[in-house]
């Protein structure tokens, strides 16, 4: 775990440093910057999914659902980021203790 | 030309404003802390995340593929494919930075999200817009580790992680990350496509793969997007 989380910072933190070592015309290119851009929507719209549904390699529905939509109400409503997780936990927690859902 | 006191309350003006995005972030921190040490990183691992990677989504995907049953190299992958914008952060902010040496070390290691924005939100004069990236790189800095600490300790005295949501927690938190970048069309598209390519090969790739496999829809978009504006 120790080598993966120093493997990880490392590589991050040599990211940053490349854009300031490097030519800017290495990394000025449209097509890097377009990359750039969408690379975090698509991961972490993936993240989201599997967080969301993905137990294991099996898909479910459960609590998690509930709570992810629920932080997509919190979101449209333009609340601040610690009501958006709070909400979703309160949402997910609640419907288990209930018996509502898994 | 503005004068001397005009200029002191605009810099007051900057200050504020980091503080307030640092205190913003120092929320995002908490629930970091405590998601990371659910997942089975101790307190001490979880600190070294924030202390030494310091870019958020990177930490909350690194934690978000081992809570899922992904594997340590997925983690590390996931995690510098999301930390790769930064270096195109650097890329725009190396010019009115002008940082060297030591300065230049540790500048990298500010450079994200909300840095890159304020110092680009304060173009001039340049004096300002160093000032913007400094301060509020130094803020997010410490109350992002402080907020990591709090919640990294409140987990680790509670345990259960399901008990509070705080598997729901974490599709919330990425959820967070990814709204203010869903802006246009072809942003939601590569949103719903890369969802969809996960969902569906969740059940066939070990877990981790499917949001790796989701890069490619990035790479996809990017070619599409490129040939419809002829570059």
């Amino acid at each position: 775990m120790w080598l993966a989380v120093l493997a990880g910072s490392l590589g991050c933190y040599l990211e940053k440093l490349l854009g300031y070592v490097l030519p800017p015309a290495v990394l000025a290119h449209d097509g890097v910057r377009r990359i750039s851009g969408l690379m975090p929507v698509a991961l972490l719209a993936a993240l989201v999914a599997v967080q969301t549904f993905a137990t294991g390699s099996s898909l479910t529905i459960d609590a998690r659902a509930a709570g992810l939509a629920a932080a997509v109400v919190a979101l449209i409503l333009r609340a601040p980021f610690l009501v958006v997780v709070i909400v979703a936990g309160v949402t997910a927690a609640g419907l288990r203790a209930l018996g509502m859902a898994a | 030309m503005t004068s001397p006191s005009a200029a002191a309350s605009h810099r007051r003006q900057i200050h504020a404003k980091a503080i307030s995005i640092g205190v913003a972030t120092g929320a995002y921190a908490l629930s970091f802390g405590a998601i990371s040490v659910s997942t089975g990183l101790d307190v001490w691992q979880t600190q070294a995340m924030s202390l030494l990677m310091f870019t958020g989504a990177s930490q909350f995907a690194f934690v978000g593929i081992l809570g899922a049953g992904g594997g340590l190299l997925a983690a590390v992958l996931t995690a510098w494919l999301l930390g790769a914008r930064n270096s195109m952060y650097a890329v725009s902010l190396a010019p009115r930075l002008d940082l060297r040496g030591l300065r230049r070390l540790l500048g990298a290691q500010g450079t994200i999200d909300e840095s890159t924005a304020m110092a680009l939100a304060h173009p001039e004069p340049v004096e300002d817009s160093r000032y913007a990236f400094w301060t509020t790189a130094a803020w997010i800095y410490l109350l992002w580790n402080i907020g990591t600490l709090i919640g990294a300790l409140g987990a680790a005295a509670i345990g259960d992680p399901s008990v509070l949501g705080l598997d729901a927690v974490t599709a919330a938190a990425l959820l967070a990350l990814l709204w203010p970048r869903l802006v246009g069309r072809s942003m939601w598209a590569t949103a719903l496509a890369a969802a969809g390519v996960a969902v569906a090969l969740t059940p066939v790739l070990r877990p981790g793969l499917p949001v790796l496999a989701a890069a490619l829809v990035a790479v996809i978009a990017s070619t599409l997007l490129g040939r419809r504006r002829g570059f």
